[in-house]
């Protein structure tokens, strides 16, 4: 029999060693993206087109391009995702229509992203003939950014106490001017943590963009919603396999770029989210 | 008692087929407190809650019988029920001030009914302050969060909050259930001051509180009104054996 006090430590270092097991790959991850690309990027990198093949030169338009499909995004996204978590929070009743609703939310958030990709190509690109554009690759993004929006919002919206809505109808206020004046404030901190991790979700994607938007290279930034751009994880994906000779530290340096982008975006929702949780009031 | 402010008539209530109210037949008489008072489960609760009709959120109930205010039935279809909420106010048993100011909070129900003139706004700040006697305490800090107030301002403040609508009945549900003595006494002073002006209905927290601040005295047993009287009567000769038993302190 062993001792309880020895088995206890062996529990605890066992546990810490999983934990540490967590950790590992994201630090060798980052460390080796710092490392082998941090060479590359200076501000001609950030700000240049690509030349040479793309070998040399910048990631300019790939930058501007996720950037552009996330504004897409976010603007499809934000209201739909939202605007339905209101409704299935503060207004749907327990009917089958909502449990349906629920039901497509959660087997939503479980599709491959190829699957949306293609969906995408077939309703958007196809179908509605954006063709290969902003418009059809931002509004793919957003189908599949939406689950995650409704889901967290909702459940900010449902932390919030039952008392203030009741309190609100007591004085006189119908149920829209309780969410308005109540509910949705002190709920805004867990749903914009929401929105961002889903556009953080999306600004990695790959797959969605490949058939929708993305282009291999483009000498000339898009000009309308209706223009298909680079991107930055299609572009990784490219210099990474499908172009020989292509210098390892571009490739480093790019996936650098697109790694601090998605961090700092990350950043920002822990920041807002502590900044709110720290003033409020229940 | 023909001029009745608030008439129930024949009132029965269930949740989800659990009853709690069984036929129940009351007046209650204008610029008077009437307490309910009784046993936990006795549907005092939910008697209050009928005549603003918050239950209405509440899934899942039946009613029969009727509730009549100032001789217009309350459920009648078409009826109003954010004005009546409006003219019937409620303080509830744990005082939760809404997340802002002191300020924000008092003026809370005339800006949802859409009153935007500054100067009327913060008339009716001071008047509700004053009538809920906390005016003096907080005059010099309106524009501090409600939260940092102790429990007993924060019941006052809910209180002033509903005073700010110039309602015509105000509902109590244990206003004082979470405070102190002290406290207590200046919610059950400023009680006596608003019955000049207002229609009262309080489930007080105690058959002592009901003793102290009754004009008329209702007991309720497991969802049965059993008697009501006027005054301390009920307290001193109860009709009914079920009701000296419990004031007498032999259950409840």
């Amino acid at each position: 029999m062993i001792d309880r006090f020895v088995a206890q430590r062996l529990g605890f270092a066992l546990l810490i060693l999983t934990a540490l097991v967590v950790i590992m790959p994201i630090l060798f991850v980052v460390g080796i993206i710092v490392a082998w690309g941090a060479s590359a990027v200076n501000w001609e990198f950030l700000s240049a087109m690509p030349s040479d093949g793309m070998k040399a030169g910048g990631i300019f338009p790939t930058i501007i391009g996720t950037l552009l499909l996330m504004l897409g995004t976010a603007m499809a996204s934000i209201p739909v995702g939202v605007g339905g978590a209101i409704y299935l929070a503060e207004y749907a009743r327990d009917t089958w229509l909502t449990r349906a609703i629920r039901l497509a939310i959660v087997n939503l958030a479980g599709i491959p992203s190829v699957v949306y990709g293609l969906f995408g190509l077939g309703l958007f690109v196809l179908f509605l003939q954006f063709g290969t554009s902003i418009a059809a690759g931002a509004l793919t993004l957003a189908i599949m950014t939406i689950p995650v929006i409704i889901s967290t919002a909702e459940e900010a919206l449902r932390a919030v106490p039952t008392e203030f809505r009741t309190i609100i109808a007591s004085l006189g206020g119908t149920r829209w001017q309780g969410i308005q004046r109540v509910v949705l404030p002190q709920a805004l901190p867990g749903i914009i943590t929401g929105i961002i991790l889903g556009l953080l979700r999306a600004a990695g994607e790959t797959a969605p963009i490949l058939f929708t938007v993305a282009a291999f290279y483009l000498p000339r930034l898009p000009q309308s919603p209706f223009d298909p751009t680079m991107a930055l994880p299609y572009h990784l994906y490219v210099i990474s396999t499908q172009v020989p000779g292509m210098p390892l530290e571009v490739q480093y340096g790019t996936a650098l770029v697109l790694l601090t982008l998605v961090l700092s975006m990350n950043l920002v929702a822990t920041v807002i989210r502590s900044y709110f949780r720290r003033r409020r009031q229940w | 008692m023909v001029d009745a402010k608030i008439r129930i008539q024949q009132l029965s209530y269930a949740y989800a087929g659990e009853e709690a109210l069984r036929n129940v037949t009351l007046d209650v008489q204008a610029n008077a407190i009437t307490a309910l008072f009784g046993p936990a489960g006795g549907g005092k609760t939910t008697l209050l809650r009928l005549i603003n009709r918050l239950n209405d959120l509440v899934e899942e109930t039946s009613m029969r019988g009727s509730i009549l205010l100032d001789g217009e039935d309350i459920y009648a279809p078409g009826t109003d029920v954010p004005e009546l909420r409006r003219r019937v106010g409620m303080v509830f048993a744990l005082p939760l001030p809404l997340p802002g100011t002191i300020r924000e909070n008092v003026v809370c129900g005339p800006q949802l009914a859409g009153v935007r003139d500054w100067a009327r706004l913060e008339e009716i700040l001071e008047r509700s302050l004053a009538q809920a006697a906390l005016w003096n305490e907080v005059k010099d800090r309106l524009d501090s969060p409600a939260i940092a107030l102790s429990g007993g301002q924060q019941q006052r403040l809910c209180i002033a909050r509903s005073l700010a609508l110039e309602p015509e009945v105000l509902l109590l549900d244990e206003p004082t259930s979470g405070l102190d003595p002290i406290s207590t006494g200046k919610v059950e002073e400023s009680l006596f001051e608003l019955k000049q002006q207002y229609t009262i209905v309080i489930v007080p927290h105690s058959v002592q509180q009901a003793a102290r601040v009754a004009d008329y005295a209702a007991f309720f047993l497991m969802g049965e009104l059993i008697e009501v009287q006027e005054g301390n009567q009920i307290f001193t000769t109860p009709r009914d054996q079920r009701t000296e038993d419990y004031v007498t302190g032999r259950f409840g």
